[in-house]
């Protein structure tokens, strides 16, 4: 009998160490989930990788590893949960700038309001009178293949002039290059000023630029990159390295795209026909080619993220008299869709959509539209509420 | 020649054997737990098998713990692990006959941490009034007193007791503590006042309220934070066919609100309260174990809503005899079915953008059994699967997994 109970625990535990991931938690879907690095990176590459992933997601600052002492969040997992969009907790104000001369109030605390401090200091508070927006944390994802577009493309769907009359006159953001930076190949530059392609301005030319500011104005964290405290105004010893920043840069780099959800369904491929035919795509422009890239799983890709890195007057509704770069006030550049369905997921099961997270709704993101897009706005109004369900189903398939 | 040097080399082994069986074990003696009186949570620190040496005043114990595991997040496998939680060394002795000391040294995950858990002697001048000083552990909750491996039947110690709650918890300190016994009653308390928490509880890598990140301040053994006593209290009683309510206390200021006679902030204050009761039902012999607590800390406005101001969490176990007799010649081998929920909440608030509830909350069941080849030793099996939600509310992660271990006192 004791040999019997023997053999059979050795036997139990045998199989169950064997089967024991059978019983465990399985991935949710590829497709529900934003993180993730994209197809054909080497192993090097895939170590460059983790490191960021770590030092994006699982990296907490505390006043004794630069904290502040002014910030807005304390990683960037807190604004960017599960590389998602962020949450009106972590929506950030920007103030001080109604056009392109630069930032009237860089001496009161902008162009960011910081508006949590460590214990012991006060954060900073709006000035008086001023224009500001607030700006909701963008999902991450796929920025790799949009910071590998040519200028030349971005500038091929430019129409300052609106020469073919369709009521939309796309332009880039023009912005100064930061010292740190280095330009593309085939960067084009125009008074000294070069595209900007990502923030929801279009104001940071490269992740480079977007991931060291955000260090510094969100986190409050200095940096050899950008190097002035916040919350002093001077020049600190760095609170971090370069080299987290630049694995940080290529994770953000190298996070996949989004990846559409039931794009074959009927009623899906019926709503990505009514998309198009009332005109959202013209701003939301579904189909991109990157340029070379030094990253070869990013090289000569097409890619799909419904946007067309251009600024859009999009009418008084959304002008909060704040700006960047060249753009004015009511400019704001066209976001991505790629993922807006999965942004309930990051956002605590609601959505929190347009640049400052009003829209409570994909239906109340489109009729908040104006300016170059109300007449788009027109036509989904004009929808049978069966079309406009089938649009919106497509857009959440995305 | 050569063949006499190994004949001597034999013979000595030989001999040398023979010494070593001049050893009298029965020179060591284990003391037998007292079982006279009704025992609280409170009495675990003395209510532990000790070894003592012949007519020696020390007496020597311990307990060990190892496991192995095979968890799950996701979809991510962490694969196999093998773990040393926990080698914990006793040293006891009669100082005079009321006059005792007691210390406990823990070495964790192998010699990664290594506490001074309890150190302290106690001066009993009346059974209501004992002096008790040094390191004391501080009675919040029943599993900070009364968390020796082998008296559990589960791999992992409940996250509400040692996450949120931050067992084991220990600190320099004095007080006092008595205990009153009335026919089928047993009155208890103790009162202490100790080095405390610091400012690391809402700032650390666990980006949330964490009070036992302030464990990581090796200084809290040689000098106060603010020098402001932590206060920790706690009363209990049992009635022996119930069975033991105890209710505690621990507040304290946190922050270091001044220094050099310069003013920082205000005192920054923290409370917590804990119920802990323990009963076995009548029939069934089921043994139903649990503890519940609140933390309210005082956290500045103007900081991140990220470390909440309320916590709340608990868990429940329930243990089921299930076979009692000769297994594998264990004579008094007992087999346990067991159940563990648990929960906490470790911001119990709302989002002052929003006005919705923030989540960041825990939730876990841990079925398993359990096989006790004595009383003093413990195998067990769990199979554990823990929700984890992020303060947003978006989907949780989850965990699972099983975790096989023993622990067992020497």
């Amino acid at each position: 009998m004791r040999r019997l109970i023997c053999f059979l625990t050795v036997l139990g535990v045998t199989v169950g160490m064997y089967s024991c991931e059978n019983f465990e938690p399985s991935a949710p879907p590829d497709d529900r989930l934003l993180d993730g690095p994209v197809d054909g990176l080497s192993a090097a590459e895939n170590i460059r990788f983790l490191n960021g992933d770590i030092a994006f997601n699982d990296e907490v600052f505390v006043p004794s590893s630069g904290l502040g002492p002014l910030f807005v969040a304390n990683s960037c997992g807190s604004c960017h949960p599960g590389d998602g969009k962020g949450h009106p907790f972590t929506t950030l104000v920007r103030f001080g700038q109604h056009d392109d001369t630069g930032n009237q109030y860089n001496h009161l605390g902008g162009p960011q309001l910081q508006n949590r401090a460590i214990p012991g200091y006060q954060p900073e508070q709006l000035p008086a009178g001023v224009g500001f927006s607030k700006l909701t944390p963008p999902a991450n994802t796929g920025l790799g293949y949009i910071d590998a577009v040519s200028d030349a493309d971005i500038l091929s769907w430019a129409d300052p002039n609106d020469a073919d009359g369709d009521g939309i006159s796309g332009v880039p953001n023009w912005v100064e290059m930061k010292e740190y930076l280095f330009a593309r190949p085939g960067t084009v530059e125009v008074n000294g000023r070069y595209i900007g392609r990502f923030g929801k301005k279009g104001a940071a030319y490269d992740l480079h630029q977007q991931t060291a500011q955000a260090y510094n104005q969100d986190i409050g964290v200095t940096s050899s990159y950008e190097a002035y405290d916040t919350y002093t105004g001077v020049e600190t010893d760095p609170e971090i390295s370069d080299q987290t920043i630049l694995d940080v840069v290529f994770y953000l780099k190298t996070l996949k795209a989004p990846i559409p959800r039931g794009s074959h369904q009927e009623e899906i491929l019926a709503g990505k026909s009514i998309f198009m035919e009332i005109g959202c795509a013209r701003c939301h422009r579904p189909e991109m080619k990157t340029g070379a890239s030094s990253i070869a799983a990013l090289s000569e890709k097409t890619f799909y993220p419904y946007t067309d890195l251009l600024l859009h007057d999009m009418g008084p509704g959304l002008d909060d008299g704040y700006t960047e770069g060249s753009a004015k006030t009511s400019e704001w550049k066209t976001p991505a869709l790629w993922g807006l369905g999965l942004s309930k997921f990051s956002q605590g099961g609601g959505y929190f959509l347009l640049h400052d997270g009003r829209a409570r709704s994909i239906e109340e993101a489109i009729v908040l539209h104006g300016g170059e897009g109300d007449s788009s706005r027109k036509n989904y109004e004009s929808l049978s509420p069966d079309e406009q369900t089938k649009l919106i189903k497509f857009l959440e398939s995305l | 020649m050569k063949n006499l040097i190994c004949c001597f080399i034999i013979s000595g082994l030989f001999y040398c054997h023979d010494v070593l069986a001049q050893i009298d074990t029965t020179l060591l003696r284990r003391a037998a737990p007292d079982t006279s009186r009704m025992q609280l949570n409170m009495d675990a620190v003395y209510n532990r098998p000790f070894l003592s040496f012949g007519k020696l005043p020390v007496a020597l114990g311990g307990y060990v713990e190892a496991n192995w595991q095979h968890l799950g997040t996701n979809g991510v496998s962490e694969g196999h692990q093998f773990q040393m939680r926990r080698l914990t060394l006793f040293v006891a002795s009669t100082i005079y006959r009321r006059i005792k000391f007691l210390s406990e040294i823990e070495f964790e995950d192998g010699t990664k941490e290594i506490n001074i858990e309890f150190a302290s002697i106690d001066i009993e001048f009346h059974p209501l009034f004992n002096l008790r000083g040094g390191v004391v552990m501080n009675p919040i909750g029943a599993f900070n007193q009364n968390h020796d491996g082998p008296k559990w039947e589960f791999v992992d110690r409940p996250v509400s007791a040692t996450q949120m709650l931050p067992a084991t918890w220990s600190n320099v300190g004095f007080g006092l503590y008595g205990k009153l016994y009335r026919k089928d009653w047993v009155y208890a308390y103790e009162a202490y006042l100790t080095n405390g928490f610091d400012d690391k509880i809402i700032s650390n890598g666990e980006n949330k309220t964490f009070l036992p990140a302030s464990k990581a301040n090796p200084d809290r053994f040689e000098e106060s934070f603010n020098g402001v006593p932590l206060i920790t209290a706690k009363t209990a009683i049992r009635y022996k066919k119930v069975g033991e309510l105890g209710i505690s206390y621990m507040g304290g200021v946190y922050n270091k609100f001044k220094e050099d006679g310069l003013v920082f902030d205000k005192k920054r204050r923290l409370h917590v309260f804990a119920v802990d009761f323990n009963t076995t039902v009548p029939f069934t012999k089921t043994w139903i174990n649990t503890e519940w607590a609140w933390v309210n800390v005082d956290i500045p406005e103007t900081y991140s809503q990220q470390f909440g101001n309320k916590q709340r969490g608990g868990f429940v176990d329930f243990v089921q005899p299930v076979i009692k007799k000769d297994i594998l010649g264990f004579e008094r081998s007992m087999i346990n079915a067991v159940f563990r929920v648990e929960y906490v909440d470790w911001n119990n608030g709302k989002f002052n953008e929003t006005g919705t509830t923030i989540r960041d909350d825990f939730f876990s069941v841990v079925p398993g059994v359990s096989w006790r080849p004595t009383s003093q030793t413990v195998l067990r099996l769990n199979y554990r699967y823990n929700w984890q939600s992020d303060i947003f509310g978006n989907p949780a992660e989850k965990t699972a997994g099983f975790q096989f271990g023993f622990s067992s006192y020497f």
